[in-house]
This record gives structure tokens, sequence and C-alpha cells, in this order.
């Protein structure tokens, strides 16, 4: 019995590991293969159509909720210190610094990597990347390397994007519906959001993401076991796994941003 | 290799992203950054800053002229040694004087300038010679206490 759940445990370190080291070889694949994704552009607008163009909804949509949700809670709060006016900050900092980059790329995770690693995970399944194999076209520069700088432009894009939405919501709910003072609504943003240290923060976060959450993705998908079971599973671990990377990696790179500020 | 309906919308996306950046670089955040070819540095010696940070702005008659550079220990002296960049626009006269004052009750604190009557401009590199400390809320209850114990011994 003990012995049973020995083997059991040291049997998946093992694949852990084994499974990582793949992992990095095949991201490492990728980025050689990526000449043709940029020499054929084609290919790569054509998947951020499908990674970018097409998350737009959702992205622009929860951005202004997620905004307006902040205008009200916050007014709520600065209330009762008496400083409505500094709502245009709580706002503007929240989303540029944290939500914008965080709460996108969770969306981008659920939306476009659940579908990237569904696609690919299915094609190996249908033995399509096989055939390209025997057509003596690679896979992973043809398919999988479009895919990934497509997820890696979009997803800053798609951040600040968010950003923008969150800031006009939050002044739709703060300036048009409760009546904080729209001067210094913007004023007090202007003279605490400093490009350099937060808008340009944020967009580095967002690149950060975008690489991690499409490798990811990529990668569940190639690896994924040609079943339907096994591209179900795959499906639900793309998501788990890049959420929980994009929030452990937000804490490690926030503590380097933004230690030693104020 | 042809124009599609595709590519009219990842261009609307890219256009949309760029858009949305630029709203936050220019109408969210702002280049407040004093730069150095349009500024000249000044030095202000305090005994005490209190909570003066960098980047803290630089006032005088509650306009922003500059920003605090940088902040450093003097060991000759055992004082803070405060640059400061101001921006070329506005010439200050030689025997101006800077304070360390507080914006509201709790607000973030700025050094506020004094222009002096000298016909002499201040040039990049001097010091200012006239300076008050920031108010330490210890010292000033401090001294109230001490006040209060005198006025009680004389009685």
């Amino acid at each position: 019995m003990l012995k049973r759940a020995l083997e059991n445990l040291g049997n998946r370190t093992i694949q852990g590991v084994w499974r990582m080291g793949f992992a990095t070889r095949f991201l490492l694949a990728v980025l050689m293969h990526s000449g043709t994704a940029f020499r054929r552009f084609g290919l790569t607008i054509r998947e951020m159509y499908f990674t970018g163009v097409l998350s737009l909804i959702i992205i622009l949509v929860s951005g202004l909720f997620v905004g307006m949700v902040l205008g009200l809670q916050g007014y709520e709060t600065l209330q009762t210190y008496g400083s409505e006016e500094a709502l245009g900050i709580l706002v503007a900092l929240s989303l540029v610094r944290e939500l914008g980059p965080v709460v996108a790329a969770l969306l981008f995770a659920s939306r476009a990597g659940s579908a990237i690693t569904a696609e690919i995970g299915l094609m190996k399944a249908t033995e399509q990347l096989s055939a390209m194999e025997m057509m003596a076209v690679d896979p992973i520069a043809r398919v999988v390397a479009p895919r990934f700088w497509a997820g890696v432009i979009s997803m800053p894009l798609l951040a600040a994007l968010f950003s923008a939405m969150g800031v006009l919501g939050g002044y739709l709910v703060g300036v048009q519906l409760i009546g904080v003072d729209e001067g210094s609504f913007w004023a007090q943003m202007q003279s605490a959001v400093d490009f350099e240290q937060d808008v340009l923060n944020g967009v580095i976060k967002s690149v950060v993401f975008g690489v991690a959450i499409t490798a990811i993705a990529l990668f569940e998908g190639y690896d994924a076991p040609p079943t339907a079971e096994g591209v179900s599973g795959a499906t639900t671990r793309t998501v788990v796994t890049s959420s929980l990377a994009v929030l452990a990696l937000d804490f490690v790179l926030t503590a380097f941003m933004f230690r030693g500020l104020n | 290799m042809n124009r599609t309906v595709l590519d009219l919308w990842v261009g609307l996306f890219v256009v949309a992203g760029i858009a949305a950046l630029l709203f936050l670089a220019l109408k969210v955040g702002s280049m407040n950054t004093v730069n150095a070819s349009d500024s000249y540095e000044v030095v202000a010696r305090f005994e005490n800053i209190g909570g003066l940070k960098a980047r803290a702005p630089v006032k005088s008659a509650g306009v922003v002229v500059g920003r605090v550079d940088s902040i450093q220990f003097d060991t000759q002296f055992y004082e803070a040694k405060v640059t400061m960049r101001i921006d070329k626009r506005y010439p200050f006269p030689k025997d101006t004087s800077a304070a360390i004052l507080t914006s509201g009750l709790l607000g973030e604190q700025y050094i506020g300038l004094a222009a002096g009557g000298d016909s002499v401009m201040l040039k990049s590199g001097d010091t200012l010679k006239i300076t008050q400390d920031a108010v330490v809320l210890e010292n000033l209850i401090g001294q109230f206490l001490y006040g209060k114990a005198q006025e009680g011994s004389t009685q």
C-alpha cells in the first residue's frame, strides 16, 4: 500500500520533470521556427483574427463593467474620507497597473487559450499534423509559430483596450452618474499616473502574460493524447495552468517593478 | 496573396489597440518628467526633509515649476542635499528661498519656492542659501509641551 503510493509519487514527479523538459524544448523549437510566421505574415494575421479580434467583445465589455464597478466602490470608500476627487487616480492606477493586464490575460486564457489547445489537439488527433510532416511541411513552423506570435502581439493590445475601456467606465459612473468634478477627475489622474512607471510597466506585464498563455496553450494542445478525452483534459489544463501562471507571474513582476516606488 | 476582409478586421484591431495605448499615455497618464534639456538644476540643503521624495513637485505660488530630481545625504554637513530640476521658462532670482511644505492636512510634501529680490538669476548648479525644513509633528508637540511646562513654572 505504502510502496504503491511512493511508486506513484515518484512516477508523477518523473513525468512532471519530463513534460517540463519537453515544454522547454518545444518553446525553443517554436522560437527557432518563427521565420515563417514573419515571412508569411498572412498566417499570423489570420491567427490574430481568431485570438485577438474575436476576443475583443468580451474584453471591451468586461473592461467597461470592471471600470464602472471600480467607480462605484471607489466612490463609496473615498467619500468617507472626503476625497472623492481622487477617484480618477484610484480607477486609473488599479486598471493600468494590475487589473488591465491581469483580468485581460485571464479572459484571454479562457477565450483564446482554450481554443488554441482544442484546435491543435484536434489537429493532432485527426493526424493532420502527421500529414503535414509527410508532405515535408513543418507543423511547428506552419501551425504553431503563427499562433504563438499572434497571441504575443494581441495580448498587450487587448490589455490596453481593457484599461482604456475601464477608465471610460469609471468616468461614466464617477463623473456622469455620481457627479464627481470632471476637471479634478482627469487632472488628479494625470498628475498621479506616470507613463513610464505605470503605463509602460503594464504593457510589459501583458507581453509576458501573452507569452506565457500562448506557450502553455500551444504546448498542451501539442502534447494532448490524441483522443476526445485527451483533448478535453488538455483544454481544461490550459485554462487552469495559464491562469495560475498569470497570477504567479504578476506577483513576481509587481515585486520587481513597484518595489521601492513611493 | 490578396487582401481579405480578415486583414481589415485585424488592422482595425491593431489601430484600436494603439489608440487605447495613446489614450492611456496622453489622457490618463502624463509624461510629467522634466527633460534635462529644457530645465536647470538647483541644489538646496535641508536639516530635515520630512517625507519628501524624489519626483515630488517644486511649486512657486502654487504653480508646478519643476520636480525633485534626487535626494542625497551629505556626510560633510550631515544634511540632506536635494537636487531639483526647474523648467527653463521660469528663471528665479539668486536669493530665492526654498521651504518643504505639505499640500493639505495629510497630503504629499513638495518644495515651495519664494522668489527674492535679487537682480541676478539662478544658474544651473547653484545652491539656494535660504531654506526652511519640513515640519516634524513630534518636534512640534515637544515644543508645545516644553512651552506649556515653562508657562507653568513661571506662574
